[in-house]
């Protein structure tokens, strides 16, 4: 102890300057390849992704957003390059340690993805029934509390095959941040959802984002959803991000494919297929 | 000459297709060992969900039950049948009980029940493990920080461990009165006789091989299975194919692996 005190401070400089470039980058995506039988899918990814900040990415249908958004959860492994989450490579990490790392994320899968063997609480409280050891009432109080969250209430008892496709993706969220994740993926949260429903699902990632004070990133095609919930909307195609700002600089963009995609039009650079 | 190129090409196709099928087989059956592996590996760390093996346990048993009775019940009955119609030909009918009792023990019992337990409880796995492929569900295990070898396949592969010897213990004892009463009552062979043949010539490896057979095809039907759901591609066709194609190869798996376990147990 009395020696530690001793210790000149510089390491402790470092060590905050470690922390402090940490705090500034959680996600950080260097060069990231991925080729699935020879088709290229990501050619060199670069993306940084801040503290608190909610980044959404957004592109075609096929272009990849899906494969990026599950080398960051380290479900796949990239070919080449690296996803630096707090300071550590997570692409070669062994399963233990990626494990640890995954009980800080949450993840909301396009189609929710939810259990459909298992209840609705049983599905918000997945996590908890794995990895910890409260009891069977704890955890069903917990996935209510969890459901009340995202706005639904008396559905613990159903099964997910009773649910409407909005109340899944809401059930879904729950899952996510069952177990209080700092860092939230979303895939195409609002995909297939009515205007109204898509709105009430935006509300929910800017009100997690708010009480949660979490990291976030969202890939979606729906530009709409994505003024509204990003702090930087990023644009992937062929295989690289084109552009990455603000929402007003993404709408004020030069980029003749951010142009064409951001208005919707099938006369640009990009060939609707 | 444009018959010559035409079968040239069609020779080329042809050995570009055998030889495309055997590098998938040779991938396929590589992928297959490092599952069952893993899976092995995976049965030996705590904690053990008991939750999940009961259900599985009780999902095989009695997905199956029902049909390997009637299999049981009707297979030893004809077996009764055609050994009398031999046996009487050079006037053995007394020796017809342990035969009856010994081919329902050794191969019928098990091979037949392997077969039935393939195409309802095989085909679940396959369907069931591929659903969740497809709609991200295994995807989902892993995010949230669970192996989906240990969650998923190792509940299943005891079950099928577990379940395969009690479901040919049924279906031996089922078979095995089948064939006594038709025997009895329809050919009219001398009860005690019967009885006494049987439990004379009996032995006890006619009984622990064939349960041998049965756990080495419960192991088949459960890893075959869940590999096939496990790497399912393609939606719902891919589920499609995912199911029958675990039914084909399990069943195609447990025939070969009889002949060499009949080989190895039996000499
Ligand atoms: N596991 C996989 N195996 C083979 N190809 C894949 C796999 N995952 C994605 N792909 C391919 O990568 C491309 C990008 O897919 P994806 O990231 O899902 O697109 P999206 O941007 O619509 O989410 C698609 O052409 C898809 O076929
Ligand atoms: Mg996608």
């Amino acid at each position: 102890m009395k020696i530690g005190r001793l210790k000149p401070p510089l390491p402790r400089v470092g060590a905050t300057l470690v922390a402090y470039f940490q705090m500034i980058h959680v996600i950080e995506i260097v060069n990231l390849h991925k080729a699935f039988n020879k088709k290229h899918v990501l050619q060199g990814v670069d993306l940084q992704i801040e503290r608190g900040e909610t980044m959404v990415v957004i592109g075609g249908s096929g272009s990849g957003k899906s494969v990026l958004i599950k080398h960051v959860i380290g479900l796949l492994s990239p070919d080449e390059g690296s996803i630096v989450v707090d300071g550590v490579d997570i692409s070669h990490l062994r399963e233990n340690d990626m494990n640890e790392l995954r009980k800080r994320y949450g993840m909301l899968f396009q189609g929710a993805a939810l259990f459909d063997s298992l209840t609705v609480w049983e599905n918000v409280g997945f996590s908890l029934m794995q990895h910890t050891t409260l009891s069977k009432e704890e955890i069903k109080e917990k996935a209510k509390q969890k459901l009340e969250m995202v706005g639904l209430k008396g559905v613990e008892e159903l099964m997910p095959s009773e649910l409407s496709g909005g109340m899944r993706k809401r059930v879904g969220l729950a899952r996510a941040i069952a177990m209080e994740p700092q860092i939230i993926l979303y895939d195409e949260p609002t995909t297939g959802l009515d205007p109204i429903m898509a709105d009430a699902i935006n509300d929910l990632i800017i009100e997690m984002k708010k009480r949660l004070n979490v990291t976030s990133i969202a890939i979606t095609h729906d530009m709409v959803s994505a003024y509204k919930i990003a702090d930087k909307i990023a644009m992937l195609y062929e295989g690289r991000i084109q552009e990455v700002g603000t929402p007003d600089e993404i709408k004020r963009s030069v980029n003749p494919i951010v142009r064409q995609f951001i208005t919707g039009s099938s006369v640009g650079p990009i060939k609707a297929v | 000459m444009t018959d010559t190129v035409l079968a040239g090409t069609m020779f080329t196709k042809t050995l570009a297709y055998i030889g495309g099928r055997t590098i998938r087989l040779m991938g396929d059956v590589g992928r297959g060992f490092i599952m069952f592996g893993q899976t092995i590996s995976w049965t030996f760390k705590l904690p053990v969900n008991l939750g999940n093996i009961f259900q599985q346990v009780e999902a095989v048993g009695v997905n199956s039950l029902p049909v390997v009775l009637i299999m049981a019940l009707f297979t030893g009955m004809v077996l009764a049948i055609q050994t009398y119609t031999g046996f009487k030909r050079f006037n053995a009918e007394n020796y017809m009980g342990p035969v009856v009792a010994l081919s329902m023990l050794r191969e019928l019992g098990p091979v037949l029940t392997g077969l039935i337990v393939s195409g309802r409880a095989g085909a679940a796995m396959a369907a069931e493990l591929g659903t969740m492929r497809v709609t991200e569900q295994i995807d989902a295990l892993v995010t949230l920080a669970t192996n989906p070898v240990k969650y998923l396949v190792v509940p299943r592969f005891i079950a099928g461990l577990v379940v395969l010897p009690l479901l040919t213990v049924i279906a031996d004892s089922t078979g095995i009165i089948g064939g006594y009463l038709v025997s009895v009552h329809v050919l009219h062979v001398n009860s005690e006789i019967y009885i006494r043949m049987t439990r004379d010539y009996l032995e006890l490896n006619d009984v622990f091989g064939g349960l041998i057979k049965a756990c080495v095809f419960g192991i088949i039907i459960s890893v075959v299975s869940c590999y096939k759901g496990f790497f399912t591609e393609g939606g719902a066709e891919g589920v499609g194919k995912a199911t029958t194609g675990a039914v084909v190869m399990s069943m195609m798996l447990i025939l070969i692996a009889n002949y060499f376990l009949a080989a190895l147990i039996f000499r």
